[in-house]
């Protein structure tokens, strides 16, 4: 199996994290009309450490945190090679006129994000949406799609695969890249 | 999740699928479930697939209740039923199906009265085929709406002790909740006069009790069949009268346990012959769960096969 490059280790990423935080408070101070919601599966991961992050660093910043799940509303699903694996949708509330930040790990294609904001909308008719993206692969667009909050961006080509890793998952949080994507990853 | 696909690509009979597939269902229902409850009880999972809803029998809640899910999934709805169509004239089954797949259909849920059309079907079309009950044999939809109902009224199926009462002989659709209740590791015992319970069926891995009130003591769920009086081309039962008094399920008999057990019926009900009617609107009964479920859990199978072409 093939070794491969860490594009951001430990250190870095928990200041990434942090900075991401920062500017979300900074850009919503009281979050009083603002919810968070990660992309299931591995955006809601990411979605959660900031959550957690933010009640660590500003606590008493209270606000609506939700998970989507976009499985249902995916434009490849009958023409994908392997079957998608459902999770759970949480958002117990209504996301009418309010600002949604919607948070994934890697904006790659930008069809994830394409379909959570279809997915939104059924939520009710949000009054803005934002997205944050921990990685945005730049020169990988299919739509055209760009994060408002970023942590890395990286240039890579269509057959990399880029993989975040997470403390209590994997052991370390780091960020990853190999040059192509295999069963293993 | 230990699964992520079906094993097969039409829901023929629960026979077929295996206790993954049907945990795969009830996971995907559960999904559903979420999306019913919100404002938009909508997804754009199946827009580019046209469906034929085939009804050559009648049915009312099925047939609504499959139309429901598939516009829910952004679905195209072709419906046919054939007491207004070519089947009158004299046109088989191959070639009034054949005529409707040339307009381009990708899945066709199908009644028939001939158990053993589906299959027939699936060896000469490329569709997706579900079987929406054919004849006395099987009715999968059904069985896999009532495991899951009693799966989220009582926490898990394996272990459950649950009996089916009434005319199982010509029940397709307890002979899908026997496959099924095996499946997921539930005991079963049916119940009902000795001529509507056919010969040898205690080879299905179920017992057999005639006695209702020793029945309803052992188990956790009832279901409670339908009488099908349009199947009984002979006298199988003396009265319906008669069979209320040794087979009907009444508030007095349910009080006699000193238990609360589940009460569960497939639809429609004859109120006042196999329940009485305190009895299907009492907290124990989930009649109307069962209906909600159904749609979930049609929603779950057409997205899953629709996943799977040929």
């Amino acid at each position: 199996m093939e070794e491969p490059k860490v594009i951001m280790e430990k250190q870095r990423f928990g200041l990434t994290i942090d900075r991401l935080c920062h500017q979300l408070v900074e850009s919503h101070p009281s979050f009083s009309n603002t919810c968070i919601i990660g992309i299931q599966e591995r955006g809601a991961i990411f979605s959660d450490r900031i959550r957690e992050r933010i009640g660590i660093l500003y606590p008493g910043l209270d606000f609506l945190y939700g998970k989507i799940d976009i499985s249902f509303y995916r434009d490849d699903f009958r023409i994908r090679t392997k079957p998608l694996k459902v999770a759970s949708t949480e958002i117990h509330f209504l996301v009418e006129e309010m600002n949604v930040i919607l948070i994934d790990d890697v904006l790659y294609t930008g069809r994830t994000v394409h379909s959570a904001m279809a997915a939104l909308m059924d939520f009710g008719r949000p009054a803005s949406i934002q997205y944050m993206a921990l990685v945005d692969r730049r020169f990988n667009r299919h739509l055209p799609v760009q994060a408002d909050f970023k942590g890395i961006t990286v240039d890579a080509v269509d057959e990399a695969y880029v993989k975040v890793e997470w403390k209590h998952l994997n052991g370390e949080d780091r960020i990853l890249l190999y040059s192509a994507k295999t069963d293993h990853i | 999740m230990s699964t992520s696909m079906l094993s097969t690509r039409h829901l023929i009979g629960i026979k077929d699928i295996t206790s993954d597939d049907i945990e795969l269902i009830f996971q995907t229902s559960d999904n559903f479930k979420e999306v019913l409850k919100r404002p938009i009880k909508k997804v754009p999972s199946l827009r580019d697939v046209t469906i034929a809803n085939l009804f050559f029998e009648n049915s009312t809640r099925t047939r609504i209740s499959f139309e429901l899910a598939e516009k829910r999934l952004s679905a195209d709805v072709i419906n046919f039923s054939a007491s207004s169509s070519s089947v009158k004239k004299g046109e088989t089954l191959l070639d009034t199906v054949n005529n409707i797949l040339s307009m381009k259909v990708d899945m066709v849920v199908m009644r028939h009265p001939a158990p053993g059309a589906h299959h027939f079907l699936a060896q000469h079309i490329d569709a997706n085929i579900i079987n929406a009950g054919d004849g006395t044999h099987e009715h999968p939809t059904q069985a896999l709406l009532d495991c899951y109902s009693i799966r989220e009224r009582l926490g898990r199926v394996e272990g459950k002790k649950v009996l089916i009462i009434g005319d199982v002989k010509h029940s397709r659709v307890a002979l899908s909740n026997i496959f099924a209740l095996n499946k997921l590791g539930a005991q079963v015992k049916l119940c009902g006069p000795p001529t509507l319970i056919p010969r040898f069926i205690e080879e299905l891995g179920v017992e057999v009790e005639y006695d209702l009130k020793k029945a309803l003591k052992w188990c956790d769920v009832a279901n409670v069949l339908r009488i099908q009086l349009e199947r009984q081309d002979i006298r199988y039962i003396p009265s319906l009268r008669e069979y209320t008094m040794f087979y009907g399920i009444n508030k007095k008999l349910l009080q006699s346990l000193n238990k609360d057990i589940v009460i569960m019926h497939p639809g429609p009900i004859n109120r006042g012959v196999e329940i009485s009617g305190d009895v299907a609107d009492s907290g124990q009964s989930i009649i109307l769960q069962q209906v909600e479920n159904g749609v979930a859990i049609r929603m779950a199978i057409l997205y899953l096969l629709a996943g799977k072409r040929k």
